[in-house]
């Protein structure tokens, strides 16, 4: 029995794609919060704490546009012109962020300052497109003979806008909690407070979003067993769907029971959780579909040759990236301080 | 000439990539004289070779990060602009960049983190292994981009269905196909030049300034790493020169409309000469202002004088490449090429005399040659990717039909975009990287940093006495 490639590939791309927001979720979100920190100190000390891992973050995302790209060409071919406007925005603010690490440190004052704002304002920008990318990918895409057909603006839509506000919400969630995870005093209480703040924001904005993808998008709603044109429950379907946002509840429990008690670690796990839940409330709505509602994974996937040998190699490089990845999350492990910067 | 959006997306893949190569052309070379370094001064514990590691890492970290982010760029840009391309060959070249990402780009992310940051934190050896480890991953992406660009080139071991989308009927081929083993090595043996010059040139310039102020910091380092950059260049230059050839020759075996091009021909025939000047013509399909050796271009190609060499009267107007870009960007190369045989040659009997730091004409020869590897690069790109037009995928997919369903205002929006950002980020990158050169490679034990911008409570500035152990 030969194995089925594009479904092993698609689990693959989707743990990817998480492991993305997940990761640099969090260096994205310290960028969201810079403006609200206190001094040019305990800027540097947030930076300090994901310096020597942001770039291996972000390598996911070239995972992600390049494993789309290998393993879904059609996929890769219809969504980058359909979301050409945000790609270009996420890019941009990719730069200007990615570029902000060396030339912060490197720059005298008055060029530190704008470069202070461009790691601030790439963050948000990537953060917000990555959004809107996210958005535009639910609502669906218009395809005519395998080629994108919509307009230039089609992923502009108070849906989408609202999904990137939600997003940066996480973003700056998970930002502060690892910042509670990875700094002490001043900052560490500074963190804690930003923490409660996007964590109540998250949960407004997660709510809001589900409700809206349930009512504006009718085919997601009916795989959640809910029919808006028919004004129809159908409590079989939902039921054990509700474990997902239960979940989400779970992790933003740990989020605000972890705040009360002052835990230094808690926080960041329930912010994990609560992406998680996210993430798969999101991947009921539009699975099978790689190119919602058009493209499924098996229209979409390149030949099983193609597949078949980057499944050798991502069985065997895949778990040397994570082993090597965790070594170095381990050596940099514990508080940073600003005796621990390397400029 | 018409700007839509097949025009506007070649500019605007002209230009992000013309910046991203730059910085890898210097951070493969980079990263291995930086392993060497840092091997060495394991081995010998000669604290000049520690002080040049954390002079030139500095400088591989800010080069290293304007990579990564236009690299970022290049990935998607395939699919933002080049769609129809990806949905048509994808299933034949997205292995490769899959690869690409699997085998180096998270090897060199992540060691990164611990050779900039993890000195206190891992110890010697494996910091030692960390920096290899980035210079083996920035190895091997040179490896798989280089081997989807020649695919590109030379397409080999796929076939086309009915649908017209590509499927590869054997990897290995669609890996090494033709053109492959002679660009990778010649793209290598230019990244360690462009290093080479580099090193050479701030190392000469330090030099240079030493002879006029006896406290000029940084003499003795200074002279290890210009000794260094002669010692690659001596050889690696001629035999760039030998690399270049056999790349030519994989070319007129392979896209005989590309080397036609490069050489100015436009008449098929015996006994070709080499064409040393011109300006070609695609509307009078001839050169003006031509100069030229007789007889010479079957002996350069390696062909027998009576075996005819294919000129562009051999193809339609519509199927030959632009001819001004390659013919000029290879002329600039092999000039340039020369040049820095030249200047490896003399820096190898002036050190065998013992005579290389007391001469301030070789020296200023150095310095001037620093940006040259950058120009040749530059250079010899074009001159492959302009001479493979009109192909994206050399006569078997036109460029015209690779271009993404997107309007002319969206990529004309993108273009503007990137040139702004880009001009922003890289002229702030370029005068940091200047400004660190200009400081030159200064032993941290004399001098413990003298950062005003660092608070006291900084360890540098607290602890000078921890600086030797600290990767600044």
């Amino acid at each position: 029995m030969s194995p089925d490639l594009p479904l092993i590939w698609a689990g693959l791309l989707a743990v990817a794609v998480l492991l993305y927001v997940l990761l640099d979720g969090f260096d994205l979100g310290i960028g969201i919060l810079f403006p609200f920190a206190r001094s040019k100190e305990d800027r540097d000390v947030m930076m300090n704490t994901v310096a020597p891992v942001w770039d291996g973050n972000e390598t996911w995302l070239v995972l992600g546009g390049g494993g789309l790209l290998a393993a879904f060409p059609l996929a890769y071919s219809i969504l980058m012109p359909a979301l050409y406007l945000p790609v270009l925005l996420m890019l941009g603010g990719l730069i200007l962020r990615g570029v902000a690490f060396e030339f912060r440190f490197r720059a005298r004052r008055r060029g530190r300052a704008f470069w202070t704002r461009m790691f601030a304002g790439g963050s948000m920008l990537t953060t917000f497109a990555q959004g809107l990318i996210l958005g535009g990918f639910i609502q669906g895409v218009t395809v005519i003979d395998d080629r994108f057909a919509g307009g230039q603006f089609d992923w502009l839509t108070p849906y989408t806008l609202l999904v990137a506000c939600g997003l940066t919400a996480g973003y700056a969630l998970l930002g502060a909690t690892w910042l509670m995870l990875k700094t002490k005093d001043d900052l560490h209480g500074d963190a804690r407070r930003w923490a409660r703040w996007s964590a109540a924001a998250t949960a407004v904005l997660l709510v809001l979003v589900s409700v809206a993808t349930l009512l504006v998008h009718h085919r997601v709603g009916l795989r959640w067993g809910v029919d808006v044109a028919e004004m129809q429950i159908r409590w079989d379907m939902l039921a054990p769907r509700l474990a997902i946002p239960g979940l989400g509840l779970v992790g933003l429990g740990l989020v605000f029971a972890g705040l009360r008690r002052g835990s230094h670690v808690r926080p960041f796990v329930g912010a994990l959780v609560v992406f998680l839940s996210g993430y798969l409330g999101l991947a009921v709505g539009f699975m099978p579909y790689v190119v919602p509602y058009a493209i499924d994974f098996r229209q979409g996937a390149a030949p099983d040759n193609a597949l078949g040998l980057m499944l050798v190699g991502a069985v065997v490089i895949i778990p040397m990236i994570l082993a090597y990845t965790a070594w170095v999350y381990w050596v940099f492990r514990g508080k940073v301080d600003a005796e621990s910067g390397y400029h | 000439m018409d700007f839509d959006a097949l025009l506007l997306s070649r500019m605007q893949f002209a230009f992000t990539i013309a910046f991203h190569i730059l910085f890898p052309a210097f951070t493969i070379g980079l990263a291995a004289f930086l392993a060497v370094l840092e091997g060495l001064w394991l081995w010998t514990k000669r604290d000049a070779f520690k002080t040049l590691y954390l002079f030139w890492i500095k400088i591989f970290a800010l080069s290293f990060g304007m990579g990564v982010v236009s690299g970022v760029v290049m990935s998607y840009q395939f699919g933002t602009n080049w769609s129809e391309f990806i949905r048509l060959t994808g299933g034949v070249i997205g292995p490769l960049l899959a690869y690409e990402v699997l085998t180096a780009f998270f090897l060199e992310a992540s060691f990164l983190g611990v050779m900039l940051f993890g000195w206190s934190r891992v110890g010697n050896k494996l910091h030692f292994l960390s920096t290899v480890l980035v210079a083996i991953g920035t190895t091997i992406s040179a490896f798989w981009i280089l081997s989807a660009n020649s695919w590109m080139q030379t397409p080999a071991g796929f076939e086309i269905l009915p649908d017209g989308r590509f499927v590869a009927t054997d990897f290995w081929q669609v890996i090494f196909n033709p053109s492959f083993p002679s660009r990778l090595a010649h793209m290598l043996l230019a990244a360690f030049l462009t290093t080479a010059l580099v090193v050479g040139a701030v190392s000469a310039w330090h030099l240079l300034k030493a002879r006029r102020n006896p406290h000029h910091p940084g003499v003795v380092e200074s002279r290890v790493g210009l000794v260094m950059a002669i010692g690659l260049l001596a050889v690696v230059a001629p035999l760039q020169l030998v690399v270049g050839h056999w790349s030519g020759e994989v070319a007129h075996e392979h896209q005989p409309s590309k080397l036609a091009a490069i050489e100015g021909y436009w008449e098929t025939r015996p006994d070709q000469p080499l064409i040393l000047f011109g300006i070609p013509d695609r509307r009078v399909q001839d050169n003006h202002f031509e100069v030229a050796i007789p007889g010479l271009g079957n002996v350069v190609q390696n062909v027998p004088r009576d075996e005819a060499i294919t000129g562009l009267d051999a193809y339609a107007v519509a199927d030959q490449p632009p001819p001004v870009i390659p013919f000029f960007g290879f002329r600039i190369m092999v000039g340039l090429g020369l040049l820095m045989i030249a200047l490896g040659l003399w820096g190898a009997w002036l050190t065998l005399r013992m005579k290389v730091f007391a001469s301030p004409a070789f020296l200023r020869f150095a310095v001037a040659m620093g940006p040259s590897g950058f120009i040749a690069v530059l250079a010899g790109w074009m001159v492959t990717e302009v001479g493979r037009q009109p192909w994206v995928v050399y006569g078997v997919l036109r460029t015209a039909d690779a271009v993404s369903p997107v309007l002319a205002s969206q990529v004309a929006t993108s273009l503007t975009a990137y040139v702004v950002v880009y001009a922003i980020v890289f002229t702030a990158g370029a005068l940091f990287i200047l400004r660190l050169m200009a400081e030159g490679p200064v032993a941290a034990v004399t001098e413990p940093e003298p950062r005003q911008d660092r608070p006291p409570g900084w360890a540098l500035a607290k602890a000078p006495e921890d600086a030797p152990g600290d990767p600044s």
